[in-house]
């Protein structure tokens, strides 16, 4: 079953240069369980796609189009209070840097039951600091952590807490937005492995964004490949790995440095992704594709994302690639 | 054995932090403890490890932009053809002989002046070390940019670094590092705020231009795959000591160290078919190896250029 489905979403931020158009046309669904990857560089509108998903985005974004439903239910355009049922006990987030947005004069424990106390207003104290020790756990903390100020933590345990605080109410969806990017490698490891076991002890779906194709490939079962606002590839993330047909998705995977297999040479990429302000409806990346046939230099072809093989789209533009 | 360029032994690089604003109590930090290591003259030594563990302290001691506070660094003078220790150079001399180590750091949204345009910052530390006159100052600096791959360099000259993306800032910072022909720069983390697309064209363009012009790095980076592209040979420092040094690829192959070890298992792998395990922290080895050299001193020789610490980091790994 479906626990969310994306329906051609469109997102836009008004800006004095005009309407920059971070996400266009997006659609994927994410079954229960499952864990879905969404990659790109900066500024291709991954993040803005997640703060759709709440409804979190800034004051000037705005979702021009498309459907959110999330359990059977179109998310967009509920009102406030609607959408505070969903956010948190339905779909939580842990944001990018999260763990440095803990209040630093309240303590770890009253700071998740402060958001308890938001959707089970009839719990106890005492049920809900049982449930915060049952998380804690889960996510390799401490109980003692309960009552601990922000600063008295390391960056991993205050991530780890972050990610009890999604945790905390109950949600079907997680959605991890780099969770790991400004932690150390061995200290991402183990957070990694959290948020796996997380998913399996609680039956989670989870949406995991990052730029790191290697943590990707890693976390997921299906994954997005996004440029320029849209999805240029998605995918059974190990056919997206074996069988890339997006010369942007292959780009990224020759670009990504390894530890393991002989040493190769890495490939670069000319240009800047770009701006996202009037675009047209055509493939953005043909002007930094290493090989464009005369299709995508005449810039001829809608941007579609069209099925290739089961469990495998690639956008119209490169269906034919390589 | 090929000449040495730079030759640092048991740096040290201690720091007093007081516990409170009138507090007598001084407690002594030590960032750097101890660390030794050859750079052979075109060759790039990667220094990796997790944050807080010394790198950026041993590079800033290194560029002589922080005093250290114990050891000797010392420098091949192609001028007598000799190493020198840098303690022995003093007002011009050292002056001079900085020309030779220049750094490239890790943000070049912050290491740009933002109200200078690309041409002065560039020609900067031309004036500054007052190197030819102004008409061989502004050629270097167009060569330069050609050199960093920022063409035509009368388009960068007059811009500022808001107008640049973060690759073409990094290329300036570059291309200012290189304008001092040095013969050592030290890297700290150059590539990691950069986009996966333009990281590669800034390692390739490091590359070319370490071949090219013939510049030793120290590459401090947090990321063992980069380190594996970039660096003939890496140190794994952890808590202030180097814990471990060999060839790149001996070291990714045969790693020995517990610390080493778990570093390398920790890193993700680009491929969904591959099953990567965390290595479990265990001490058996690096004991026995301790056991078997009972006179080895701070380092051991396993093989061939491939050294292993030996001292005591059980409870703290």
């Amino acid at each position: 079953m479906n626990i969310l489905e994306v329906k051609d979403l469109d997102m836009s931020y008004r800006t004095i240069d005009g309407e920059v158009e971070a996400v266009k046309k997006v659609s994927f669904t994410v079954k229960e369980g499952e864990s879905f990857g969404i990659v790109g560089e900066s500024g291709c509108g991954k993040t803005s796609v997640a703060m759709s998903l709440l409804q979190l985005q800034a004051d000037n974004g705005k979702i021009t189009n498309g459907e959110i439903i999330f359990n059977g239910k179109n998310i967009v355009g509920l009102n406030e209070a609607e959408l505070r049922e969903v956010r948190w006990s339905g779909i939580s987030i842990v944001f990018q840097g999260a763990m440095n947005s803990w209040n630093p004069v309240v303590k770890i424990g009253e700071q998740i039951r402060e958001a308890m106390r938001e959707h089970y207003p009839d719990k106890t104290k005492d049920e809900n600091t049982k449930k915060i020790i049952e998380l804690f756990d889960i996510v390799g903390l401490e109980s003692s952590i309960i009552d601990r100020f922000p600063h008295e933590l390391s960056g991993g345990m205050k991530q780890r807490a972050v990610i009890a605080l999604a945790l905390s109410c109950d949600p079907k969806l997680i959605i991890a937005d780099e969770p790991t990017t400004a932690l150390d490698v061995v200290i991402q490891d183990q957070i990694l492995k959290e948020i796996r076991k997380v998913q399996d002890v609680l039956g989670l779906s989870l949406i995991y964004i990052s730029h790191d194709i290697a943590v990707i490939a890693e976390m997921t079962d299906n994954m997005a490949v996004m440029y320029a606002g849209s999805i240029v590839e998605m995918g059974k993330t190990s056919k997206v790995f074996s069988d890339p047909k997006h010369a942007y998705t292959r780009m990224l995977l020759e670009s990504t440095p390894s530890i393991v297999g002989p040493k190769k040479k890495l490939r670069s990429l000319d240009g800047e992704p770009p701006s996202l302000i009037n675009t047209d409806p055509y493939c953005l990346f043909s002007y930094r594709c290493p090989n464009p046939d005369d299709n995508c230099q005449n810039r001829k072809i809608e941007m579609k994302l069209t099925k290739i093989d089961t469990d495998h789209y690639v956008d119209k533009c490169c269906v034919n690639c390589g | 054995m090929e000449n040495t360029l730079i030759e640092v032994k048991n740096l040290e690089k201690y720091f007093e932090v007081s516990s409170g604003l009138f507090s007598r109590n001084k407690a002594i930090v030590k960032a750097v403890d101890g660390i030794s290591f050859n750079i052979p003259f075109g060759s790039s030594l990667g220094l990796v490890g997790q944050s807080g563990c010394g790198k950026t302290t041993t590079a800033r001691a290194l560029s002589l932009l922080d005093p250290k506070t114990g050891g000797d660094i010392n420098f091949y003078n192609t001028e007598t053809s000799s190493m020198q220790s840098i303690d022995e150079l003093e007002g011009e001399e050292l002056k001079k002989f900085r020309r030779n180590i220049q750094m490239i750091f890790q943000d070049p949204y912050e290491s740009l002046n933002p109200r200078w345009n690309i041409k002065d910052i560039i020609l900067e530390p031309l004036n500054i070390h007052n190197i030819g006159d102004l008409k061989d100052r502004e050629e270097a600096v167009y060569e330069i940019l050609k050199t960093v791959g920022l063409t035509p360099p009368e388009n960068y000259m007059p811009r500022y670094p808001h107008e640049l993306s973060g690759g073409q800032r990094q290329r300036v910072s570059i291309a200012r590092t290189l304008i001092m022909k040095p013969k050592f720069v030290v890297c700290d983390e150059p590539t990691s705020m950069l986009d996966v697309s333009i990281r590669i064209s800034i390692m390739d363009l490091m590359l070319n231009l370490a071949k090219d012009l013939e510049v030793s790095y120290l590459y401090i980076t947090h990321d063992l795959a980069v380190a594996r592209y970039m660096c003939d040979r890496i140190a794994v420092m952890f808590n202030g000591k180097i814990v471990e040094i060999a060839e790149t690829e001996d070291l990714l192959n045969n790693p020995i160290h517990p610390y080493t070890k778990r570093l390398i298992s920790s890193i993700p792998i680009p491929d969904p078919s591959h099953k990567r395990e965390t290595y479990e922290v265990n001490f058996q080895e690096l004991d026995s190896l301790i056991a078997d050299n009972p006179n080895s001193g701070e380092m051991i020789e396993v093989s061939s250029n491939h050294f292993v610490a030996t001292h005591d980091v059980k409870g703290i790994l």
